[in-house]
C-alpha cells in the first residue's frame, strides 16, 4: 500500500483514541462528518475557495541562493506559509475544521494554543464563520506571547490562561478537552496539530497536505526534478507531514523533521520527541513522548513556544519506526542563529519554530553536498517573536529596555 | 470471579446500596493518604477507589487536580500505589480498586502491572481514559489474573456502545453521572438515572454513578437507582481541609445516605 493511503485511527503502532467515554460520542461525530465532507465535492470546493480568496493560495516558493551560500552550495527553496493569511501554516486546519463545525451544526469552538499562532487562526476563523470561541492557553505561553493573546482578543476570543501542571500547551491541551468533556453538545474542538485521538492525526494531515501537493509542483516546474530531500520543524508536527506527506511515496526524496533541541538533547531541557523519548500514550493517542520512568510526562522545553510540547504526532513515530522520514534536534542557539541569517541574507524574518527547519536545512545541505536541493517548509513569520529575537540579541536601547 | 461485585451484591441486599470512596495515593502524603483510606472504610464506605496522581489526568476537576499535582511534587512514585494497598488491605476488608490513567499502566507493563497489582492484594482497575476497544491487552491481563476492570460509560454512550462497555467491565460499570469532569455539583443529573436505566436494560449486573455526589441526600438519591454511589472530591477537599478525621467523619455522613429510607 502506498504509504500516502495511511489513514487513522493507527499508523502502525501508533495513533488510537485513548480518551474518557464522554468524548467517544463527539470523536465519532466528528470523523462522521469529516468522512462525509471528504466524498462530498462541494466541501473541497469551498474550502479551495477559502483557500484562494482568504488565505492566499496557493503560496509561493522563494529559492534562497545568499542563504543557501551558507551550507555549501547545495539549493535551497522555502515554501512561504508564512505569507498566509494569520503568518502561518496553522490557518489551512483551521478553515477546514471551522466549515466542518458549521456542518455539525455547533457554534462555539475551543482550541488550544502554545505560541498563540493556532489560536490566533482558530478565532480569525471563529470571526469569519460566526462562532463563539474559546482559546486555552498555558499561562506561562500567555506571558511570552502577550501580543498574540491581544490579537485573539480583539477577534473575539475569549483568552484563558491556564495554571494547572505546567502552564504550558500540554496543560492547555488538558483544560480544552475537558472543557470539550463538559461542553460537547454545543462545542466543537479545534485541534491544532497532529496529534491527539483519531480522527485528528488524519483530519488535520488532510488539512494540511495541500502545502506539499503545491510545493511538490512547484519546485518540478523551477528545477524539472524532486527535491534531493523535504525538511522542516517539528513540534506535534502538523507543518511538517502537510509538506510530508506528498513526498511519501516518493522514495529518492529523504524526509527529514527537526525538533527542538532545546539547550542540547543531552540536556534534560529540550523538546526532542522522537530522538529522546519512547513510545507512550498522551493526549488521546498512542505515540513518542517526554516521560519518566513512571510514565509521567515530563516538561519540555523550546525556546519557540510552537515547538515546546512533549509529544508528537502518530503519523511522526509511524514514519520514524518504519525509516521512512528520519528527526534530528536543533538547539534553540542553532535555530536563533539561522533566524538572523535568513533575515540578513534574504530579508525574510521567519518564526523561530521554522528557523529550526532553517537551521536544519544548512547541517543537510553540508552533508548532502552542492548538488542537492532541499525544500524547506517555511512555516510561520517571525512578527510575533520579536520580543524574544530583540532580546535575545540585545537589539533593545540599553536605557530603554522593553 | 469479581472481587467487587460481592460486595455491591451484599450492600444491596442489606442497605441500599454501596458508598465507594476515592482518594489519591500520596497526598497529602503516602502515610496520610494510607491513614484515610482506612478511616474511609472504618466509617462506611464499602469499596475503595484509589487514584494513582498522574502528569495530565484530563478527566479531572481542580480539587483532585491539585491534590494529585501536590503528590507528584511530594515524588510519589507508582511503587507507592501497590505499597498503599498492601497496606490498606493488611488492615481493613473493603476492596481496593486502583484508578489509573493509562500510560503509567502501559510504561510499568500491564501484566506486570497486573501481576504486582494482585500480589498486593488489590481487587482491580478503574481506566478513566481506556476504552474497551483500545483495552485488549488489559482485558488478557486481568482475566489472566482474575482482576476486576471498570470502565466507564457516559450519557452520550449509544446503545452499542454500552452494551460493549457492560461486556468487557467487570465488578461494576462507572456511570459517569453527567457531561465534566470531577467535582462536586449541586445536582447529580436527571442524566444519571437515564444512564442507568440503559445500562440495566444492556444487561449490567452493577452500575455505579460517580462525578458530582457529595452529600448523604445525593448518595441515598443515587443510591433509588444504582447499586453504588461514588465519592470523590467532596472527600479529597476534606482530607486537604481537616485531614484525616474530616475525611473519615465525612464518610460516616455519606454513608448515612446508605441507610436511609
Amino acid at each position: 500500500m502506498a504509504l500516502r493511503a495511511q489513514t487513522g485511527p493507527y499508523f502502525g503502532d501508533f495513533g488510537g483514541r485513548f480518551v474518557p467515554e464522554s468524548l467517544i460520542a463527539a470523536l465519532d461525530e466528528l470523523g462522521e462528518a469529516y468522512d462525509l465532507a471528504k466524498a462530498d465535492p462541494a466541501f473541497a470546493e469551498e474550502l479551495a475557495e477559502l483557500g484562494r480568496s482568504y488565505t492566499g493560495r496557493p503560496s509561493i516558493i522563494t529559492e534562497v541562493p545568499r542563504f543557501a551560500a551558507h551550507g555549501g552550495g547545495a539549493r535551497i527553496i522555502l515554501k512561504r506559509e508564512d505569507l498566509n493569511h494569520t503568518g502561518s501554516h496553522k490557518i489551512n486546519n483551521v478553515l477546514g475544521q471551522a466549515l466542518l463545525t458549521k456542518r455539525i451544526g455547533k457554534t462555539r469552538v475551543i482550541a488550544e494554543t502554545g505560541a498563540g499562532q493556532h489560536g490566533v487562526a482558530t478565532a480569525t476563523a471563529a470571526a469569519l464563520f460566526d462562532l463563539d470561541c474559546t482559546i486555552y492557553m498555558g499561562e506561562v505561553d500567555t506571558e511570552r506571547q502577550a501580543l498574540n493573546v491581544a490579537r485573539m482578543r480583539l477577534l473575539g476570543a475569549e483568552v484563558i490562561a491556564v495554571k494547572s501542571g505546567s502552564r504550558t500547551l500540554k496543560d492547555a491541551i488538558n483544560d480544552a478537552m475537558r472543557d470539550w468533556v463538559t461542553n460537547v453538545e454545543t462545542t466543537n474542538y479545534i485541534f491544532g496539530t497532529v496529534a491527539g485521538p483519531h480522527p485528528f492525526p488524519e483530519m488535520v494531515r488532510d488539512f494540511q497536505k495541500i502545502i506539499g501537493e503545491e510545493a511538490r509542483q512547484q519546485v518540478l516546474d523551477l528545477t524539472g526534478s524532486l527535491p534531493t530531500a523535504v525538511v522542516a520543524c517539528v513540534g506535534g508536527g502538523s507543518n511538517a507531514i502537510g509538506l510530508f506527506h506528498a513526498f511519501l511515496d516518493d522514495a529518492d526524496v529523504k524526509i527529514v523533521g527537526f525538533e527542538a533541541g532545546g539547550e542540547g538533547a543531552e540536556t534534560p531541557r529540550h523538546a526532542a520527541t522522537i530522538t529522546k523519548g519512547r513510545p507512550g500514550v498522551l493526549h488521546g493517542a498512542k505515540s513518542y513522548m517526554l516521560q519518566d520512568e513512571d510514565g509521567q510526562t515530563i516538561e519540555s522545553h523550546s525556546i519557540s513556544a510552537g515547538l515546546d510540547y512533549p509529544g508528537v504526532g502518530p503519523e511522526h513515530s509511524w514514519l520514524a519506526s518504519i525509516g521512512r522520514a528520519e528527526y534530528r534536534p536543533v538547539t534553540d542557539d542553532a535555530a536563533m542563529q539561522a533566524l538572523r541569517l535568513l533575515t540578513r541574507t534574504e530579508g525574510i524574518i521567519p518564526a523561530i519554530e521554522s528557523a529550526h527547519a532553517l537551521a536544519g536545512a544548512l547541517e543537510l545541505a553540508r552533508e548532502l553536498g552542492p548538488e542537492a536541493t532541499i525544500l524547506v517548509n517555511l512555516s510561520g513569520r517571525g512578527d510575533k517573536d520579536m520580543d524574544t529575537a530583540a532580546r535575545y540579541f540585545e537589539l533593545y536601547d540599553q536605557e530603554n529596555p522593553k | 470471579m469479581s472481587t467487587v461485585a460481592p460486595v455491591i451484591a451484599r450492600r444491596n441486599a442489606e442497605a441500599n446500596g454501596a458508598l465507594i470512596g476515592y482518594l489519591p495515593v500520596g497526598f497529602p502524603t503516602l502515610d496520610e493518604s494510607v491513614e484515610a483510606a482506612v478511616a474511609l472504610v472504618e466509617n462506611g464506605v464499602d469499596v475503595l477507589e484509589l487514584g494513582l496522581p498522574y502528569s495530565d489526568p484530563v478527566m479531572d476537576g481542580p480539587v483532585i487536580q491539585a491534590a494529585t499535582q501536590q503528590a507528584l511534587a511530594n515524588g510519589f512514585r507508582l511503587s507507592h500505589g501497590f505499597e498503599a494497598v498492601r497496606r490498606i488491605t493488611a488492615r481493613v476488608d473493603a476492596p481496593v480498586l486502583i484508578m489509573t490513567y493509562w500510560n503509567p499502566v502501559v510504561q510499568y507493563g500491564v501484566d506486570r502491572f497486573a501481576d504486582d497489582l494482585a500480589a498486593a492484594g488489590g481487587a482491580g482497575l478503574i481506566t478513566p481514559d481506556l476504552i474497551p476497544d483500545e483495552g485488549a491487552d488489559w482485558i488478557a491481563a486481568s482475566e489472566r489474573t482474575g482482576l476486576d476492570r471498570v470502565f466507564l460509560a457516559a450519557p452520550t454512550s449509544t446503545d452499542a456502545r454500552l452494551a460493549q462497555t457492560v461486556e468487557a467491565s467487570r465488578g461494576f460499570v462507572y456511570a459517569v453521572s453527567t457531561m465534566g469532569i470531577t467535582g462536586a455539583r449541586a445536582d447529580v443529573d436527571q442524566a444519571a438515572r437515564t444512564l442507568v436505566g440503559r445500562l440495566d436494560e444492556a444487561g449490567a449486573e452493577a452500575s455505579c454513578v460517580g462525578v458530582g455526589i457529595s452529600t448523604p441526600a445525593q448518595v441515598a438519591e443515587v443510591l433509588g437507582y444504582a447499586k453504588g454511589a461514588i465519592v470523590g472530591s467532596a472527600l479529597v477537599r476534606a482530607l486537604a481541609e481537616g485531614g484525616v478525621a474530616a475525611a473519615g467523619a465525612l464518610a460516616a455522613d455519606l454513608a448515612r445516605g446508605t441507610r436511609s429510607e
